[in-house]
């Protein structure tokens, strides 16, 4: 890093510490003037090994690890996670179960979104929306609190089903929720959708377009912004994504307003969903009835030394898992969250993968800023919506 | 999808072709991997266009020793396509495909960074999690869990 005066261009860090790169993220920037040159990323600063921990962790224990990864889209995480488990050992889930997954999921893809439009528009130099976004967010989060005990990391899916069922107060708080939440988002679209400093700032800024996007990799918001309607709740549904009625928004031109805008419209479509889904809720278990992984209900365990010796395995050993592999994939807010677990056929994962979208996503970056403004540079970071606890594991 | 063009396209560079639970797995020679993956890619039948994933596996003590995993993906006709390749320990070298997806760039990175496993002729071949200084790949199975290099 320096200030060579016989150079025309000069280098400076961006990051690690700056808070338009969203956590650890440090680019090194070669700039003439104002203008990047050339850009190259650091990462690894957040990077805690937890792959390298999950093939030291039963099965069970891995759903705690598992909302490591993207702070900010935990129960995403976990369904990634559970799904994945459940693929491999063929387990049947209760309707309820799905049903109440969805609506969890699609909870947390609006409190991820609104989480990263208020950052992103203060990276910007709109200070009042955050203040919306968090109003909104912070309502999730208590609907969050009050169900699982947690706002930030809930652990509560479980392989087999949930931890617990949910109760009366979550239908009320979600349906007080929903019912609001469109004339929230117009809100927030009277703050920035037409203001002329915002379309002036992101607009044709950081084009990545869907050739481009899918020869790298990238996926989600990113994707469909570039005219790609591809999203995996879609194409491959999973946990009756199928029974739900939502559109895919897409934009045209794969730059950063188009990002703004493909994430606003998914806000308004996921509020759709978790309608529909505690509407529609069905009656029934929230647990599947499969003695390999679901522990034994708590009644049972003082009068059946069947189920107290069953419940002891489970948590001092864990369960073991056929040996195979299997790569199962779902829709986080940011992009295709993937597992990919190979069993020998003990307690714990002989390889646990993750396809981290975040990671792939963020490759993007030096192609959409080089030969771009500094000030650029910092809307593509915000659009791209990484979380560095994924990108670094 | 008709898996048996890749047989008979390839014949003995393949190991094996499986499915299991609706996955597709297919095993490949070293020395045909980016022949294949460019047939995968651009074959009218396949069209995997999109690279999913790029990971290693360690077998130890299986011999041979590595595996690297690649998830190919095709957004035309929806299907998913998973590709081994065997990597010897006293040899874990294998070609780049940089040159097919740009993605694979990062993904190859960390594979290097945490397994040890080298991509031949990857444009810039380093560490990318870790630090430039650090020694071991933490992912293999010799490496232990604690105790390394802790301050």
């Amino acid at each position: 890093m320096g200030w060579d005066m016989s150079e025309r261009t000069m280098k400076i860090n961006l990051g690690p510490h700056h808070p338009s790169t969203h956590g650890v993220l440090r680019v090194v920037l070669e700039l003439d003037g104002e203008t990047v040159v050339d850009a190259h990323p650091d990462i690894g600063f957040l990077h805690r090994g937890i792959e390298k921990l999950a093939e030291h962790r039963s099965y069970h224990q891995f759903i705690v690890l598992s909302d490591r990864l993207d702070y900010l889209a935990a129960m995403s995480n976990n369904l990634a996670y559970v799904t994945t488990i459940e693929k491999l050992m063929e387990i049947d889930i209760p309707k309820r179960a799905r049903y109440i997954r969805v609506a969890l999921a699609e909870l947390q893809r609006i409190a991820s979104h609104l989480f990263w439009l208020g950052t992103h528009a203060h990276d910007l130099g709109a200070m009042t929306p955050l203040f919306y976004m968090l109003r909104e967010r912070e309502a999730i989060m208590d609907i969050f609190e009050s169900l699982t005990g947690s706002r930030l990391t809930p652990s509560f899916m479980r392989i087999g089903g949930l931890a617990a069922d949910i109760d009366g107060d979550f239908i009320g708080a979600v349906k007080a929720f929903t019912d609001t939440f469109a004339d929230r988002v117009d809100d927030y679209e009277t703050l920035l959708t037409a203001n002329p400093i915002w379309k002036s700032r992101t607009k044709g800024v950081g084009v990545l377009d869907a050739d481009a996007c899918i020869n790298l990799g990238v996926t989600g918001p990113m994707l469909r912004s570039a005219g790609n309607d591809w999203d995996i709740r879609k194409s491959h549904p999973y946990s009756s994504y199928e029974e739900f009625h939502f559109e895919i928004p897409t934009g045209p031109a794969g730059d950063v307003y188009d990002r703004y805008l493909v994430r606003i419209g998914e806000m308004r479509e996921s509020a759709k969903i978790i309608r529909q889904a505690v509407d529609g809720l069905p009656e029934g278990p929230w647990l599947a009835k499969d003695a390999r992984t679901v522990f034994p209900e708590k009644g049972e365990l003082q009068n059946n030394i069947a189920a107290l010796i069953r419940h002891f395995g489970l948590v001092m050993e864990g369960f073991k898992v056929p040996p195979g592999e299997v790569y199962n994939s779902i829709e986080s807010p940011r992009g295709e969250l993937g597992f990919y677990i190979v069993s020998d056929g003990g307690a714990r994962p002989l390889r646990l993968r993750v396809r981290p979208p975040s990671f792939v996503n963020l490759q993007g970056l030096v192609r959409m800023i080089r030969g771009k403004l500094l000030s650029d540079a910092v809307a593509v970071i915000g659009a791209i919506d990484i979380v560095l606890a994924e990108v670094d594991r | 999808m008709n898996i048996d063009l890749i047989r008979e396209k390839f014949g003995a560079g393949i190991d094996g072709v499986t499915m299991v639970r609706s996955e597709i797995t297919v095993t490949a020679r070293r020395d045909i991997l980016i022949p294949l993956l460019r047939f995968l890619k651009e074959e009218e039948e396949f069209a995997c266009d999109f690279l999913t994933d790029l990971c290693g596996v360690d077998y130890l003590p299986a011999v041979p020793r590595f595996q690297v995993v690649y998830h190919l993906y095709s957004l035309n006709y929806k299907h998913r396509l998973r590709v081994k390749v065997a990597l010897e320990e006293s040899d874990p070298v294998v070609d780049s495909c940089v040159s097919l997806w740009a993605g694979a760039d990062w993904h190859e990175r960390e594979c290097f960074d945490l397994f040890g496993i080298v991509f031949r002729r990857h444009p810039n071949l380093q560490r990318i999690l870790l630090p430039t200084d650090f020694a071991g790949h933490p992912l293999r199975k010799d490496f232990p869990l604690a105790g390394v290099q802790e301050q």
